[in-house]
């Protein structure tokens, strides 16, 4: 086991967590949040190299210049450098990524695709992305996941997708391009991206 | 905990399950903060069973703080304006564990309401001497520390007259995807707290006294600072799912 209890534990009624606020309109100060090599995951010459890229749009349509969007996911073997991971570890690779979005609402990551996971079910799940949004107008991050065009079998079975609405599955699912994944990302509207409660 | 009992962990995933806390978080569709309009999900979002990418997060590690990023009154040739203040306090879970080794970064606009940012157009002068952002990870108790200035309130156009009540952005990332939180920390006694949509969007009273700061006399360095204490509560975890289900009750 990774995991430990406090021996100081107190009975909790009610988790009294610091409640979320907006991102802003302001994160972007020289030298904040949106870090230098964010968009970047991997060093110069990584062989499995992907380049994910999308658009986040508002209820209008409309680009929206100032979100942030910050993904996290495991390795090309389905690897997490992290402790409560009770696998067999070894992976460097950083996982997370962050990038600010462009006056046309684009973002882009270079990153490599994820493999299928063990779920505690038993179950496995096809191999994801999971992804934050912030920006002015959120009061809270909304989270989505990416899964891939090119894995129709592990999709069928994925326990969180086939649990959507079959008509709104597809909000979920990147596009192949030529060097890589497309997702976009559709805060509002008829055609809006299925978000999720962690 | 032991887990002897129910198998050998190998054969199957025991992993740590994060409880929930919708009642102390702000809606996202809340009219009176005019930007969520266009922006808010208005479809009910799908609940994410707490799998390997939930219960994991990234492992930020000291490479990501630079020497001054921890005293944002430090980081130019010039001392900048305003009232210098310590803010320090713990990054906890609901269930009071400590949160150690854990990235917390901050911005905010200087001491007379302006950001550094292309975006912000209110008439109040920049302080070339103050950039506004900073970073420290918590240490092994989840402590943390920054030096900063007290930042002033700001106009901005939500609704008549409207102004924001001085505060500092802090954003966290915990142990795992799901204890992300990116919120603001606000002063002890605000008069603007009344008229701002985002502070109110916080509809619990207590859950908004969870955003204020303290008045800390003891972090105060005599003729030089004072200081407030603001703690931050990320979503706790329970040992495993089977503890879960016997936990869940009220009590
Ligand atoms: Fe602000």
């Amino acid at each position: 086991m990774t995991t430990e209890r406090s021996v100081e534990l107190t009975p909790v009624s009610q988790p009294a967590t610091t409640p979320s606020q907006t991102v802003g309109p302001f994160f972007a100060l020289p030298g904040g949040l949106p870090w230098p090599d964010g968009p970047d995951l991997l060093p110069p010459h990584a062989p499995d190299a992907v380049m994910l890229r999308g658009r986040l749009s508002d209820g209008a349509g409309e680009p929206v210049p100032d979100g942030l969007i910050e993904i996290w996911q495991s390795d090309e073997r389905g690897r997490f450098a992290h402790p409560d991971d009770p696998r067999e570890q070894a992976t460097d690779f950083r996982g997370f990524g962050r990038c600010a979005t462009g006056p046309d609402g684009e973002f882009w990551f270079r990153t490599v695709k994820p493999a299928p996971l063990p779920t505690p079910a038993g179950a496995t799940e096809a191999p994801h992305i999971n992804v934050t949004v912030l920006a002015r107008g959120l009061l809270d991050r909304v989270v989505t996941r990416i899964y891939f065009p090119d894995d129709p079998m592990a999709n069928a079975t994925d326990p969180v997708l086939s649990a959507v609405d079959p008509a709104r599955r597809d909000t979920l699912v990147a596009t192949a391009t030529a060097d890589g994944f497309r997702f976009d990302i559709r805060l509002q509207g008829d055609d809006e991206t299925i978000f999720f409660a962690v | 905990m032991s887990t002897d009992s129910i198998g050998n962990p190998s054969d199957r995933l025991i992993l740590p399950q994060y409880e929930r806390d919708d009642a102390s978080h702000p809606a996202l569709d809340t009219p009176e903060y005019f930007s969520t309009s266009q922006r808010s999900p208005l479809r009910p979002l799908q609940l994410l069973p707490q799998n390997l990418t939930e219960i994991t997060g990234p492992v930020l590690g000291h490479e990501r703080v630079g020497e001054t990023d921890h005293d944002l009154t430090v980081q130019h040739e010039g001392e900048p304006l305003g009232e210098r203040i310590v803010v320090s306090g713990r990054v906890v879970d609901s269930d009071g564990k400590p949160v150690p080794h854990t990235l917390v970064e901050v911005w905010q606009a200087n001491a007379s309401g302006r950001y550094r940012h292309a975006g912000d157009r209110h008439p109040a002068p920049l302080d070339p001497n103050f950039s506004g952002v900073g970073r420290c990870m918590t240490d092994e108790n989840g402590h943390y520390r920054f030096v900063t200035i007290k930042p002033g309130a700001y106009p901005w156009r939500n609704h008549d007259n409207a102004w924001r009540p001085a505060h500092i952005h802090f954003s966290l990332f915990g142990r795992a995807f799901t204890q992300r939180l990116v919120t603001q920390m606000y002063f002890p006694g605000d008069p603007l707290f009344y008229q701002d949509p985002i502070f109110q969007s916080v509809r619990d009273p207590k859950a908004r006294e969870r955003m204020i700061c303290e008045f800390d006399l003891d972090s105060t360095i005599p003729e030089w600072a004072l200081a407030y204490h603001f703690d931050i509560v990320l979503r706790g975890s329970h040992a495993t799912p089977f503890e879960a289900e016997e936990d869940d009750d009220d009590d």
